[in-house]
């Protein structure tokens, strides 16, 4: 059944305001960050009103209702992704940190000088400079898997590079900029055929597509509350449980641990091992309610309606004169369209239609490499959620005709 | 908007009056901003006088920062090199007549950040130029 788009809009407190006076907002930067639902607000604000202590060890009524509410958090977002256990959810501040988790922990453990990780060249910022860092510490090599001129990986030379037997396999699901969903079934099954491990950077595909970490069989996913209706400062890294388990700790501290002495400590079991100090609970309780209402919604009707939402826009956008949009058809992509437009840099196409309340994202994106692939400093970029409308997209398209006329 | 792009700045964007380069030169700085791939380059020529002779810039990038390197040119020429000097970033945002978030005054700015690495002869510009 398709979304009653309008009526879920009333659930966005900030889709009704305005930009200035007179000129409503179109949030067409859900990429960057999605908009949050009252369920979201409401949950965290209820948790200061009433619930708010530290949580673990505490043996007062607040401390058992705030464990109790931050290990729920924990179930629920385990539950979204299919993890087989709660246990698996390892809550970190956002994508990035997540990413850098596995590279400090699991990648110092098990790679060595000369081994390989393989990586995209549509890859964020977030998974591309822990990588290179790890390298620079520790002659670990790298290979990027190209990414051809219609958005799409090229598999070929991926399995050419599986040939030299990497160690570790990460990956976007979804490309923040180009929009591209790639197969990622196929390319962690590669990848394990090859005997290495994969990672996944679920930052755009957890918000906006039905996420199976069982039926994937990936190793690690990384996503960030943030871009699915949550709360900032909060993410999660979804490990399996046996890689978990042997990886060391990652940051010290309080509530990582089971025992310290003065010259030493016992790390706290999976995921407590990889917490240290307080926590962002009440952002842990945001991320829970923006889950559950997620799967109110559904991740397919989420999904499809995306799906509807990019294809309309791909269509409007390229009927305009001067217009290039990056990346694959829209049957092969998510709600994201990156453009150029011919002539006028992006800061000033995203400053114009800003203008017109119509908030969009200019720049690299975190994805430098991809743009100095495609030979260009700057996109602006269009991305769309389940609250997007197809009057948005009306409205940017008649945003750009008047950058054009401006600058005519 | 409109006042964001105020014709004056579309038209030095679109029919700039000091680009180009000029040779021989007394001084010469480029510098670009990785954020955006905005890039200037200025070349100026004094007289016996200290002041500047002439100036051109060149470069690529969005309208604020070309516009912008334009005014700042145009503002400049025939002044004492110590007056160019004491530039500040008010200085830019008065010849735009405009106000400006902070990711777009670092487009605005890039001009006037590679015009005082020039004059003061230094090895690159800092943001600490413009403040
Ligand atoms: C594909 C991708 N990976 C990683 C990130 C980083 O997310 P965060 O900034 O929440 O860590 C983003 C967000 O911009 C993204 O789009």
């Amino acid at each position: 059944m398709p979304l009653d788009i309008p009526r879920l809009r009333q659930d966005f407190p900030i889709l009704n305001r305005e930009v200035r006076p007179g000129v409503p907002l179109a949030y067409l930067d859900s990429t960057a960050t999605a908009q949050k639902p009252l369920a979201v607000i409401n949950a965290m604000d209820e948790f200061y009103r009433r619930f708010n202590a530290n949580i673990h060890r505490g043996v007062h009524t607040l401390a058992e209702e705030s464990t109790a509410m931050y290990e729920a958090a924990r179930a629920k977002v385990a539950r979204f992704i299919n993890a087989p256990s709660a246990e698996q959810i390892i809550f970190t501040r956002n994508t990035t940190e997540a990413i850098n988790l596995v590279a400090y922990t699991w990648a110092r453990v098990n790679l060595k000088k000369g081994d390989l990780v393989v990586l995209t060249e549509m890859e964020h910022h977030s998974n591309l400079v822990p990588w290179h860092m790890l390298s620079a510490e520790r002659g670990v090599n790298l290979e990027f898997v190209p990414v051809m001129d219609d958005g799409l990986l090229d598999l070929d030379i991926y399995r050419a590079l599986l040939a030299r037997t990497p160690k570790l396999v990460a990956f976007t699901a979804m490309s923040n900029v180009l929009g591209t969903i790639n197969p990622v079934a196929e390319i962690i099954r590669l990848a394990h055929e090859a005997g290495a491990a994969t990672l996944v950077d679920g930052a755009q595909s957890v918000p906006h597509l039905p996420v199976d970490v069982q039926a994937l069989d990936v190793d690690f996913l990384a996503f960030s509350a943030h871009k699915m209706l949550g709360p900032t400062g909060i993410g999660a890294l979804y490990g399996k449980r046996p890689l978990l388990e042997a990886m060391p700790p990652f940051l010290g501290g309080g509530d990582m641990i089971k025992t310290v002495h003065l010259r030493n400590f016992v790390p706290n079991d999976v995921p407590h091992k990889f917490e240290a100090g307080t926590p962002a609970i009440a952002e842990a309780v945001g991320f829970g309610a923006a889950v559950d209402y997620l799967e109110t919604i559904g991740m397919d009707a989420v999904a499809s309606h995306e799906q509807e939402i990019i294809a309309y826009a791909l269509e409007r956008l390229e009927e305009i004169p001067g217009v290039k949009v990056f990346g694959p058809p829209a049957d092969k992509k998510g709600g994201v369209a990156a453009f150029t437009l011919d002539g006028i840099h992006p800061h000033d196409v995203a400053q114009i239609l800003d203008g017109s309340g119509i908030a969009v994202r200019a720049g690299h994106h975190c994805a430098q490499p991809l743009h100095e692939k495609f030979g260009i400093p700057a996109t602006t970029r269009a991305s769309f959620y389940l609250y997007s409308l197809r009057e948005e997209v009306d409205k940017l398209v008649k945003g750009i005709y008047e950058v054009k006329k401006i600058f005519g | 908007m409109e006042d964001l792009y105020r014709e004056i700045i579309i038209d030095h964007y679109k029919n700039p009056q000091y680009r180009g380069r000029l040779d021989p030169h007394d001084i010469h700085f480029e510098d670009d901003n990785p954020l955006c791939g905005d890039h200037i380059e200025i070349t100026l020529r004094l007289d016996g006088d200290g002041k500047v002779a002439d100036g051109r810039f060149d470069g690529k990038g969005c309208a604020i920062s070309q516009a912008s390197a334009d005014l700042l040119i145009e503002s400049i020429v025939s002044k004492p090199v110590e007056e160019v000097k004491q530039l500040t970033k008010q200085d830019i945002l008065d010849l735009l007549g405009i106000d400006l978030g902070p990711v777009r005054l670092k487009c605005a700015l890039l001009s006037l950040k590679v015009l005082k690495a020039g004059v003061y002869g230094l090895g690159e510009a800092s943001d600490d130029l413009i403040e």
